[in-house]
């Protein structure tokens, strides 16, 4: 393999030293359980700008990678079913909002054939047309604004963090172990949609061969603290979008996904996901599809009292329910208890066991503890007072707390100007996190990002 | 504290919409949320959130106070006692001073918190908590024997017009514990300046000047005569404000803000070489006997350290950009020794300069963010080209 494409650089490797590596109980440990879960959601809420169109109703039948509902003002963006069954409930909220496309899993997994075929001897425009048909293209997502690529363009580069950062991550080496090929073959196909490169980026404790050793990429070293395993951080210290500019990204299970498209003519679902966090009795690792249910992992493997579901981390995930099932893009669902207790003069004493990234508890004496941190806002909402303190989890040259005002009163160009486009709001997530004012910073930063998508389009 | 939660959830209704003390809804919540950390849980965004609020932020500011507070009340009392040739005990001393500072403290956080409270109420907003901070400095600012209806008026001009008009905590332009000491300043010369004021009950014939006072004397005289020895000055055995005296309390309390991560190094340390270089620069014209006293000096007089380390940091007054904070804090210090030395109107530089350098902080944000607008636009072009 190896003979003809060879990388031409020597390895990079960027260190960067602002932002927090935030210790919580209950990490996944390596061992993988594999599940066969019955019910299954498609979420139209998982994507961000979608409007989704109903192609199936109550009791059709589907295969794997059947089209179960299109973009309204994108109608070549499909999304497909990830197992064969029936659909169950098609589940509507406020305003008859799309929530949940239900699917009852049939006992033998059919699929549809997309034709299996090596990306390297296929065009770009066929390639497209096959993640387009089996509904993968949703897979491949775009910076600016996070939303799913734009199949019409032709990105700048396209990005894919090999590791993760965020508090209780699950370990990218261990999910792509024995899938080196369907992550080649993904890489592949990828590398026929960008004139630029595919950059694969690497944490310092990276040892996987599916990475390392894999072609068609230019491989990046990241060193240092969360958020910088978060593509959005890599990219603006690779090369930094401007203004027009749109690079695509994707995750190491999606291009596996992809891969296993090319190489089986399937869409195969399945994907490896953590359970973790401080009220799992046994974190570990499951093999279970995209959209499944969580019901088979959480059974028996919940310690009693009021926890909260996460799909996706601790800083960045969706609020699920107990019978609720996991997001599209998500290999993580994370479990804490739930905060909603009051607590008498909590601020005034000395802390000893609560966490903060200031030292202004004490347990600034036992900086190595793992922590159990619930969903308490710890506080009442403020105006912002307090300065500097964005600035040490955002290695980012860029002004956190100006862009944020910025976005606060709506002001498009000084958004464009301090760097709107570099961001996402998980990157912002830890600044979120520290602020002593608990200023929903996340949900500004994605509502000044729809700003200018609206704006721009 | 179970009974007591239950007790403030049985007549929480009452203060809810709809409920009978309705209208009073922000000052109930104020006092629930001071006696127990409210069960909100996050709803948007990050699921976990640090255990640090405005209240933990502003509580470990008003204690790294302390020291120069406790400091303070002694040395109310020693001094007095030394201008009235009388010895007295270190316990005696500190009542004294207990009983000088305690009423200004009590006045001025009366005076305060009502207003805040009333204003609050009036516009349906949660308690702010800056004034814990405000209502702790200004005391700390002003002389001992400063009449307590002084204290109420300036308290209330500062929180009215130093800060609610502007939106409250967070919105405001000048430091209000500043603003209420310059009102001060301002609107009774005779109670904040001179020989007579710095000394609680202090006797005639003994010479109450301060150092700054000594040294703007200098320039007439030719020759600058410290009653005080530069020990003397740096430990806080001299006349002078409450809190403002010792500059290794002040250290103390600048410890615990650094340490904490709640005040900024980077403003502290500033302000510091402004003032040295500010300080040498006249040691090197050396022009007249002010001149001449060594630029260290500046640093342990007057209220250049309490400046410094309570009152530029401020953080909603000072730059917010950490760029900002370096060229703010330096010209705080080179403002705060060029006020004193060379306009001998005003003794005490450092209240003059951290006010000034209040209104030029959002302009220098304004040009150390336009320089990362401009670098971005230039990695555009650079792109365009």
């Amino acid at each position: 393999m190896r003979l003809f494409e060879t990388s031409t650089t020597m390895p990079k490797t960027i260190k960067l030293t602002k932002g927090l590596n935030i210790r919580l109980k209950g990490a996944a440990e390596k061992n993988l359980k594999v599940l066969s879960p019955r019910m299954f959601a498609i979420k139209p809420t998982d994507f961000i700008g979608v409007f989704p169109r109903l192609l199936v109703k109550e009791g059709d039948l589907v295969k794997a990678g059947s089209p179960v509902f299109i973009d309204k003002y994108r109608d070549n963006i499909t999304f497909t079913s990830p197992v064969s069954g029936t659909i169950a409930e098609i589940k509507r909220g406020d305003k008859r909002l799309l929530l949940e496309i239900r699917i009852e899993a049939d006992e033998n997994n059919t699929y549809v054939d997309f034709g299996a075929a090596e990306p390297k001897s296929l065009s770009k425009e066929i390639i497209i047309e096959k993640l387009m048909a089996s509904g993968l293209w949703s897979l491949i997502r775009q910076r600016p604004y996070a939303v799913i690529a734009n199949p019409l363009q032709t990105p700048k580069a396209i990005y894919i963090s090999a590791f993760d950062t965020a508090p209780l991550a699950p370990d990218f080496d261990f999910m792509v172990k024995g899938q080196g090929e369907a992550f080649q073959t993904g890489i592949n196909a990828l590398a026929k949609l960008t004139d630029g490169k595919i950059h694969l980026n690497i944490g310092e404790n990276t040892k996987a061969p599916e990475f390392l050793n894999s072609t068609n990429t230019e491989i990046t070293t990241f060193k240092g603290p969360h958020p910088i395993g978060n593509v959005g951080i890599q990219i603006h210290h690779i090369d930094p979008i401007n203004k027009g500019e749109t690079v695509w990204f994707a995750g190491v299970q999606d291009v596996i996904t992809i891969g296993n498209l090319f190489l089986k003519g399937v869409y195969d679902a399945s994907i490896i996901i953590a359970l973790a966090g401080s009220e799992v009795n046994q974190p570990q690792y499951y093999k279970t599809f995209r959209c499944a249910e969580i019901a088979p992992m959480i059974k028996n493997n919940i310690k009693p009292g009021n926890p909260r579901y996460i799909s996706g981390n601790v800083l960045t995930g969706t609020k699920i329910r107990h019978d609720s099932f996991t997001s599209f893009y998500d290999n993580i669902v994370s479990v804490i208890p739930e905060g909603d207790y009051h607590e008498f003069l909590g601020w005034a004493l000395p802390g000893i066991g609560k966490y903060s990234f200031s030292r202004t508890f004490f347990s600034w004496l036992t900086p190595n503890k793992e922590y159990t941190l619930d969903t308490n806002l710890h506080g009442g909402e403020r105006a912002f007072v307090m300065t500097g303190q964005y600035e040490k989890v955002l290695p980012m040259d860029i002004y956190p707390m100006q862009l944020v005002k910025a976005i606060m009163t709506e002001d498009i160009d000084l958004m464009e100007n301090l760097g709107i486009y570099e961001v996402e709001p998980e990157d912002l997530a830890l600044c979120e996190f520290i602020d002593t004012s608990k200023t929903e910073i996340q949900t500004i930063v994605r509502k000044g990002l729809e700003v200018m998508r609206k704006e721009m389009s | 504290m179970k009974a007591l939660r239950k007790q403030l959830d049985k007549i929480k209704p009452q203060f809810q919409k709809g409920g009978k003390f309705e209208k009073l809804h922000s000052s109930f919540d104020a006092f629930e949320t001071f006696l127990f950390v409210p069960d909100k849980t996050t709803a948007h965004g990050s699921h976990i959130r640090d255990s640090i609020d405005m209240k933990r932020t502003m509580s470990i500011v008003v204690i790294a106070m302390i020291p120069a507070l406790i400091f303070g009340m002694w040395n109310i009392g020693h001094q007095h006692f030394l201008s009235i040739g009388e010895t007295a005990a270190l316990l005696e001393k500190f009542l004294f001073g207990l009983g000088k500072a305690l009423p200004i403290i009590v006045v001025s956080y009366v005076t305060g918190l009502g207003i805040e409270f009333a204003f609050a109420q009036f516009r349906g907003h949660e308690v702010n908590e800056g004034f814990l901070v405000s209502g702790m400095l200004i005391p700390l600012v002003v002389p001992p024997d400063i009449p307590l209806w002084m204290v109420a008026v300036a308290t209330a001009f500062a929180v009215v017009i130093g800060k609610e008009v502007f939106g409250g905590t967070g919105m405001n332009i000048l430091n209000p514990a500043l603003t209420a000491r310059a009102f001060l300043f301002f609107a009774y010369p005779a109670q904040l300046s001179g020989d007579k004021v710095w000394i609680a009950e202090k006797a005639d014939a003994y010479s109450g000047a301060t150092p700054l006072a000594e040294a703007a004397a200098g320039i007439d005289t030719g020759v600058v005569n410290f009653t005080h020895s530069f020990m003397d000055m740096f430990l806080g055995v001299i006349p002078g404000s409450i809190g403002e005296t010792s500059t290794l309390a002040i250290l103390i309390g600048a410890a615990i803000l650094v340490f904490t991560g709640v005040g900024s190094l980077r403003i502290m340390l500033s302000v510091v070489i402004g003032g040295i270089f500010m300080g040498g620069l006249l040691n090197i014209a050396g022009s007249n006997a002010y001149m001449d006293v060594p630029f260290y000096y500046h640093l342990v007089m007057g209220g250049f350290a309490f400046g410094a380390v309570y009152m530029a940091t401020d953080p909603v007054t000072a730059s917010q950009t950490n760029t900002g904070k370096l060229i703010y804090g330096f010209f705080i210090g080179l403002m705060a020794v060029l006020i004193r030395v060379l306009n001998p109107a005003y003794p005490e530089g450092m209240m003059l300069a951290i006010l000034l350098m209040n209104v030029f902080a959002p302009l220098i944000d304004h040009y150390v963010v336009e320089a990362n607008i401009k670098r971005r636009l230039k990695r555009l072009k650079a792109v365009k080209a």
